[in-house]
């Protein structure tokens, strides 16, 4: 009853034909080509939106313009973009979890290193925290420092305990974007626009704000890479 | 600082209040579905102060930050967005009281927090007026959705959604990579701006591309489907319902915000084809739907032929195709989630969604069928529903610009809707011996799914009112002629 | 022709590689690495032509722009490498089913 159609498959054991390929070959070098012509075609100076930050940097509380933007004047951005996170959380953790392979013990290297640099990474983690204020660093750069710690000692064997596995993990997972969302609403309440920090208090804000974040995130990433939520038992 | 009703900055609301239910939900299991619930009604009650803010007083702009653009973001709220914030917030309202007894404990505890943060970005996206936070909402709204149709679990759920993720991954992508083009051409980010200072370019022509490609493959426009219906088929019930009424909508909201407002000159030279490719979409849509085994395949199938009558509006330019559009997409988003979560309620009773066997559990289910029936009307475009006021909208469109031929692709795709339709109800009105294994299925979520049927069919009759919302703000001014 | 636009260039090119390697590899981890070398290369557009605002400093918010799609990039790279595991899990193989049209 089906229609058969004599069309070679696109697909053969997987892998894609060579006359396709060829044919795609060319497709996307002429993508390329269109593209990069597009992209030659920009004027070489072009100020962009530079003098407008450098305008208002000193009434958004931060000296470091890039931290200025993404914490004050485009932090609605970063609001949505911490929301990410957690989705991503939530849907690896409503996969139910990654088989657990074998723990071997981990060996005396990974050890010792791991005791040596763990410390050392919350350490620059809280720096570049603290100096993204007015050099490069800030949350999510010290996020990632911190997230790259409990990766390690992820590896290293250590699991957190059971009575903080639940509330208290879920409640550092979700301080910074709850932080956020409630600076905003405290703005609002204040007469102000959505996130509209007053000026006097601007810097502090923004540092609270990026403390919660970086914990945060760095909690985010690591139990991204643990992949299941702790304590749940894997269903198969 | 007295802050009356009017003052409310009530589109703000209605972003942050599904972030902070879902935030709530996440942190509080056990009850996920009381707080779910009142979210729902809450972001609904947020909606309708919008609109009654943007009838009263017109078109809203709200400076996040209070920096305003180009430097902040704003919120921007017009009669265009507004309808697709009160489709969302009726259809969200449906499933979530649908999912409400659809979700054991378990699964609920996942599903709450993942669609309210969908809500959140749906909201988000509809009221942003700044093409890189369109980015960050469109990202925020694909991982949401592919979490939820893994949900399901097995090979299916989870291939289709490893299909999606990839599908929209490269979709945002592509949008990103004509964000950049854009900015870095003009140096700014903002909608408004964008129109002000655009002159077409090498760099402008490829950011068209890149973000039209990007963004109709979220659309699934032919021959950018692929990924559709194996993803919606295996989802759960409610978020079918949910991706394929809200969804893939959002990113033809976005390619209609872009094309009417910052690209102009190009969207009357692409039009024939972006009509040509919806015109395949209608015909080949419908014809798939016609050979599915399985009901909610075809309900999938169904989707991607109503996808392609949006695109008909292109080549047609005028102001009566675009509100034909429009009518389209509110009323697919009633009537195509109405069909979902009757196929959610078959699928509970019986265990199953084959269509042939469909005699068995229909007729047990009256309140179901007939909720089938009525949305199927909307989507066959039969009077008296919003399908039949929309399609009526386009054939007159079409008549006026004298471009005949999207006409019989308007007919013959209502002949093929009401082929895969009927082949379903006729089934319902079989006589057959009843099963024994049959399970109970709660009663809200027949009514839920009757609900947004009968919301469909009302939206026939109270026409008027949602054409003159689309006016206010109207991107689709005097300038677009045929 | 300057750097900017040659790293820009660059950015493009990697854009390209990644999506033919997206389309020709069948493996879902290929698929999964392709897609995250478009994304640098468009991370590197946006920061290579911000490089063109001024000697000093260059346009700080291209800068913020990529800070974020890193973000959102890890994300989904995370959701994307758990459903393949679940994938393979289910089905034998961390690939796609060949799509037939039914």
């Amino acid at each position: 009853m089906k229609k058969t159609m004599n069309l070679k498959p696109m697909t053969e054991g997987g892998k894609i034909r060579t006359p396709l390929r060829l044919l795609l070959i060319v497709l996307l070098s002429a993508l390329a080509a269109g593209l990069g012509y597009a992209v030659s075609t920009l004027s070489s100076q072009a100020p962009g939106l530079s003098e407008w930050v450098a305008a208002n940097l000193e009434s958004s509380g931060v000296s470091n313009p890039v931290t200025a933007v993404l914490l004050n004047f485009r932090g609605y951005d970063t609001v949505l973009e911490m929301g990410v996170l957690l989705v991503a959380l939530l849907g690896v953790w409503s996969l139910g979890g990654i088989p657990e392979q074998r723990e071997s013990s981990a060996g005396p290297v990974l050890d010792m290193l791991s005791r040596l640099l763990v410390p050392v990474l919350i350490l620059v983690a809280g720096y570049l925290l603290w100096a993204g204020a007015d050099a490069p660093g800030g949350a999510f750069q010290a996020g990632s420092v911190l997230g790259a710690a409990g990766v390690l000692l992820l590896l290293a064997g250590w699991r957190p305990e059971p009575r903080f596995a639940g509330l208290p993990l879920r409640i550092i997972l979700t301080m910074g974007l709850g932080l956020f969302v409630v600076m905003g609403i405290v703005s609002m309440l204040m007469g102000g626009r959505l996130l509209q920090y007053p000026r006097s208090f601007a810097g502090v804000l923004i540092l609270l704000i990026e403390a919660a974040a970086t914990l945060s995130i760095g909690m985010t990433l690591a139990a991204l890479f643990r992949g299941s939520r702790p304590g749940a038992k894997l269903d198969r | 600082m007295a802050l009356t009703i009017a003052a409310i900055p009530w589109g703000v609301m209605a972003i942050l209040l599904p972030l902070v239910g879902a935030l709530a939900c996440f942190l509080s299991p056990r009850r996920a579905n009381p707080l779910g619930l009142v979210t729902a009604f809450g972001v609904v009650a947020c909606v309708a102060g919008l609109a009654w803010q943007v009838v009263a007083q017109g078109t809203q702009r709200y400076a996040i930050g209070g920096w305003g653009a180009p430097l902040g973001i704003d919120v921007y709220a017009d009669g265009l967005s507004v309808l697709m914030l009160m489709a969302t917030a009726v259809v969200g309202l449906g499933i979530s009281v649908y999912s409400n007894s659809y979700f054991k404990r378990d699964k609920a505890v996942n599903f709450w927090p993942l669609w309210l943060f969908l809500w959140s970005a749906l909201n988000a996206l509809f009221l942003s007026a700044d093409i890189f936070n369109l980015y960050v909402t469109l990202e925020l709204l694909g991982l949401a959705a592919v979490a939820l149709v893994a949900l399901a679990g097995g090979a299916d759920a989870l291939t289709g959604a490893m299909r999606y993720l990839l599908v929209s991954l490269l979709g945002s992508l592509a949008y990103l990579l004509g964000v950049a083009l854009l900015y870095h051409s003009f140096g700014c980010l903002d909608i408004a701006l964008l129109a002000e200072r655009m002159e077409p370019s090498p760099a402008v022509l490829a950011a068209v591309g890149l973000m039209s490609a990007g963004l109709l493959l979220k659309t699934a426009l032919f021959p950018l489907h692929f990924w559709l219906p194996p993803a919606h088929a295996s989802a759960p019930a409610p978020v079918s319902a949910l991706l394929s009424a809200l969804v893939v909508k959002a990113s033809f909201y976005i390619l209609l915000r872009l094309w009417l407002e910052v690209f102009p000159v190009t969207a009357a030279a692409l039009g024939q084809l972006l009509g040509l490719l919806g015109a395949a979409a209608v015909l080949w849509g419908g014809l798939q739907a016609l050979r599915q085994t399985r009901l909610k395949m075809l309900i999938a199938y169904s989707t991607v032929a109503q996808l392609g009558y949006l695109f008909l509006a292109f080549p047609l330019g005028s102001t009566i195709a675009w509100q034909g559009t429009l009518y389209l997409l509110l009323s697919h988003a009633l009537a195509k989630a109405a069909m979902f979560m009757a196929a959610g309620n078959v699928l509970r009773f019986g265990g199953h969604d084959r269509i042939v066997d469909l005699d068995r559990v229909a007729q047990r289910l009256p309140l179901t069928v007939t909720a089938f029936a009525l949305a199927g009307v909307s989507i066959m475009g039969l009077p008296p529903s919003g399908g039949f006021i929309a399609k009526w909208l386009l054939l007159e469109a079409a008549m006026l610009s004298g471009q005949w031929w999207w006409m019989i692709i308007l007919i013959l795709g209502g002949l093929l809707a009401a082929a895969y339709v009927f082949k379903v109800i006729g089934y319902a009105f079989t006589r057959a011996v009843m099963t024994h294994e049959a399970r109970a299925v709660p009663a809200t979520m027949e009514w839920a799914a009757l609900a947004l049927a009968l919301a469909a069919i009302l939206l026939g009759l109270v026409a008027p009112w949602p054409l003159a919302l689309m006016e206010i703000g109207l991107p689709f001014g005097g300038e677009a002629a045929g | 022709m300057s750097p900017p636009s040659l790293y820009a260039l660059v950015g493009i090119g990697l854009f390209t590689l990644g999506l033919y390697a997206l389309i020709v590899h069948t493996h879902l981890l290929r698929k999964i690495l392709a897609i995250n070398v478009m994304g640098s290369g468009v991370f590197l557009v946006l920061v290579a032509l911000a490089a063109r605002a001024r000697e000093a400093a260059p346009d700080p918010v291209p800068h913020a722009m990529v800070i974020t799609g890193i973000v959102v990039a890890v994300s989904a790279t995370a959701l994307a490498l758990a459903l393949m595991v679940r994938v393979r899990a289910e089905t034998g193989r961390a690939e796609l089913p060949e799509k037939r049209p039914e």
